[in-house]
C-alpha cells in the first residue's frame, strides 16, 4: 500500500530558506542544503524547493543550491517558482529536480502544462495552486498569493489535470501561516474533483493537524509544511511514529 | 565504470550523484566507444515513451544498448528507461521499445480499480517474485519510490518483484543480464542505494 507522504517545503530566496507568514515578514532560517540533508535523515518522504526570487542572480543562486542539494539528497525533489516555459522545466530537471511545479506560469499560459507533459510525462508536472475564499467561492490567486485571478479554483484545477498535470499542491492562503490546521474543507473539495495525487499545504501547526488531515480527507496523499519543521516545532520522526500509531500508512 | 546513457532525457544528475554516493564510478555518455569500455550500463528516463524512444533511436543509442545486451553486459533501465526495455509502449499511441525484455508497457488505469489515483506516485513496498542478486542487500517489504502512470505488462516470466496498488504492478523485471526497475533507486533513500550497490556488484 502506498504511504502518506510528509513533505517539508523550503522557500528559497538568495540561497537561503525563508518562510512567509501569510506570505509576508519573510524570516531567514538556514542553508537549504543542510536542511535537505537533515530532513532526508529524519525520514522526510520528499522535499519541495520553491524559488521565490525574481532576479536573474537569485535564479542562478537557486540553481546552484538545487544542484548541490540534489548531489547529496536521494529522495524526490520537486522544484517550483519562476517556471514559465519548457526551458525552465529543462533547467531545473538538469539540476536534479524530479518534478516541476508550475503556478503563475500556468495561469499566464496554461499550454505549458500540455507541452511539458508531452515532453516529460504527466507525473513530472505538478500544478501548484494558491487558493483563497472570495465571496463564497474558492478563488485562484497568482504571483505568490498577491493577485486575484477571478478564476474558480476547482474548475481551474480540473482543467489543468485534464491538460496533463500529474499532481496538485493545494495551498490555502486562508490557513497559511496561521498554524490552526489544514484547510480540510478546501482540500476535500479538491480531492473529490480530481483523480491525481493531491498535496495539502498551508496551516499545519502541530502533529494533530496532520492526523486530522489524513483522517478527515482520507484520499489526500501528502501533507506539506515549512516553518514547523524548520523551527523544530514538529519533528518528522515523532510525526511519523504518531501516524503509524494511528494506523495511517507511513514509511519509517 | 558505469555508462549512464545520455540521450537527451532528464534525470541523469540524480543518478550520477547516487552512484558517486555508493562509490561507483560513472560517466554520462552517448559515445559508443566509451560505452563499450564500461562494464555496466544504466538507461535512465523521465518523460514520455514516444519522445524517449525516438531520441534513443535517433541518437544511435538504441542500437548500442541492444548490441551491449547481446554481449551479456549488465544493463539496468530505470523508470521510463525500464519501460523502454520492453517490446512496445502504449502511451499516447503505440510505440516500439528495445525488445530486450518481452512484454508491453500499458496504462495502469487498465488494471487498477476506480478510486486509485494516477499517476502512482509515492513510496510503496516491494514484494519479491523471484530471487535476484539485485535484492541481496534489501528485504521484502522495503519501501521504494514510484512515479509512473504506465507499467510493464504481459511479462510474467521476467517479473522479479511487484508492488501493490489496487493491482500488482511490475516493480522490477529481468531477462538475463538486462534489468529494469519501475521505481527510482536513485530516489529511494537508503534502500535505493542498496539496490544500486547490488547492481554494481553483479
Amino acid at each position: 500500500m502506498i504511504t502518506k507522504r510528509i513533505i517539508p517545503c523550503l522557500d528559497v530566496k538568495d540561497g537561503r530558506v525563508v518562510k512567509g507568514v501569510n506570505f509576508e515578514n519573510l524570516g531567514d532560517v538556514a542553508s537549504p542544503v543542510d536542511m535537505a540533508r537533515i530532513y532526508t535523515d529524519s525520514g522526510a518522504d520528499e522535499l519541495v524547493f520553491y524559488d521565490i526570487t525574481a532576479s536573474a542572480e537569485g535564479r542562478k543562486l537557486f540553481t546552484e543550491i538545487l544542484t548541490e542539494t540534489a548531489s547529496n539528497v536521494f529522495i524526490p525533489l520537486t522544484v517550483g517558482g519562476g517556471i514559465n516555459s519548457v526551458a525552465d522545466f529543462d533547467r531545473v530537471l538538469k539540476c536534479g529536480a524530479d518534478k516541476v511545479s508550475v503556478n503563475s506560469g500556468a495561469i499566464r499560459n496554461p499550454g505549458i502544462i500540455t507541452e511539458a507533459a508531452k515532453l516529460y510525462g504527466d507525473q513530472c508536472v505538478v500544478l501548484s495552486c494558491d487558493i483563497k475564499r472570495v465571496g463564497g467561492e474558492f478563488r485562484v490567486f497568482a504571483r505568490g498569493g498577491r493577485d486575484d485571478t477571478g478564476m474558480e479554483a476547482i474548475e481551474w484545477i480540473k482543467r489543468c489535470v485534464g491538460m496533463g498535470a500529474g499532481e496538485v499542491v493545494v495551498n490555502s492562503i486562508d490557513t497559511d501561516g496561521v498554524k490552526g490546521g489544514f484547510d480540510i474543507e478546501m482540500l476535500d473539495a479538491v480531492c473529490k474533483a480530481v483523480s491525481v495525487p493531491v498535496i495539502a499545504s498551508g496551516g499545519a501547526g502541530c502533529i494533530d493537524d496532520f492526523i486530522e488531515l489524513f483522517r478527515k480527507v482520507p484520499t489526500i496523499d501528502a501533507g506539506l509544511a515549512a516553518s514547523i519543521f524548520h523551527f523544530g516545532e514538529v519533528s518528522i520522526e515523532d510525526l511519523k511514529n504518531r501516524m503509524a500509531e494511528e494506523g495511517i500508512p507511513v514509511r519509517r | 565504470m558505469i555508462a549512464i546513457i545520455d540521450y537527451g532525457v532528464g534525470n541523469l544528475f540524480s543518478l550520477k550523484s547516487s552512484l558517486r554516493e555508493i562509490g561507483a564510478e560513472a560517466v554520462v555518455t552517448a559515445d559508443e566507444k566509451v560505452i563499450a569500455g564500461c562494464d555496466r550500463i544504466i538507461l535512465p528516463g523521465v518523460g514520455a515513451f514516444e519522445d524517449a524512444a525516438r531520441k534513443l533511436r535517433e541518437s544511435g543509442m538504441a542500437d548500442v544498448v541492444k548490441k551491449e545486451a547481446a554481449g551479456g553486459k549488465p544493463i539496468m533501465g530505470i523508470c521510463l528507461g525500464m519501460q523502454l526495455m520492453f517490446d512496445k509502449g502504449y502511451e499516447y499511441g503505440e510505440h516500439e521499445g528495445l525488445g530486450l525484455i518481452h512484454g508491453n508497457v500499458r496504462p495502469i488505469s487498465d488494471v487498477i480499480p476506480e478510486g486509485y489515483k494516477i499517476p502512482h506516485i509515492g513510496w510503496n513496498l516491494l514484494k519479491f517474485r523471484k530471487e535476484s542478486p539485485l535484492f541481496k542487500y534489501i528485504e521484502e517489504g522495503d519501501y521504494v519510490y514510484f512515479v509512473h502512470s504506465y507499467y510493464a505488462a504481459d511479462c510474467d516470466d521476467a517479473v522479479l518483484s511487484v508492488t501493490e496498488y489496487g493491482a500488482e504492478l511490475t516493480a522490477a523485471a529481468a531477462n538475463g543480464s538486462v534489468y529494469g526497475c519501475q521505481f527510482h533507486p536513485e530516489k529511494s533513500g537508503k534502500v535505493g542505494m542498496k539496490i544500486l550497490k547490488a547492481f554494481v556488484e553483479l
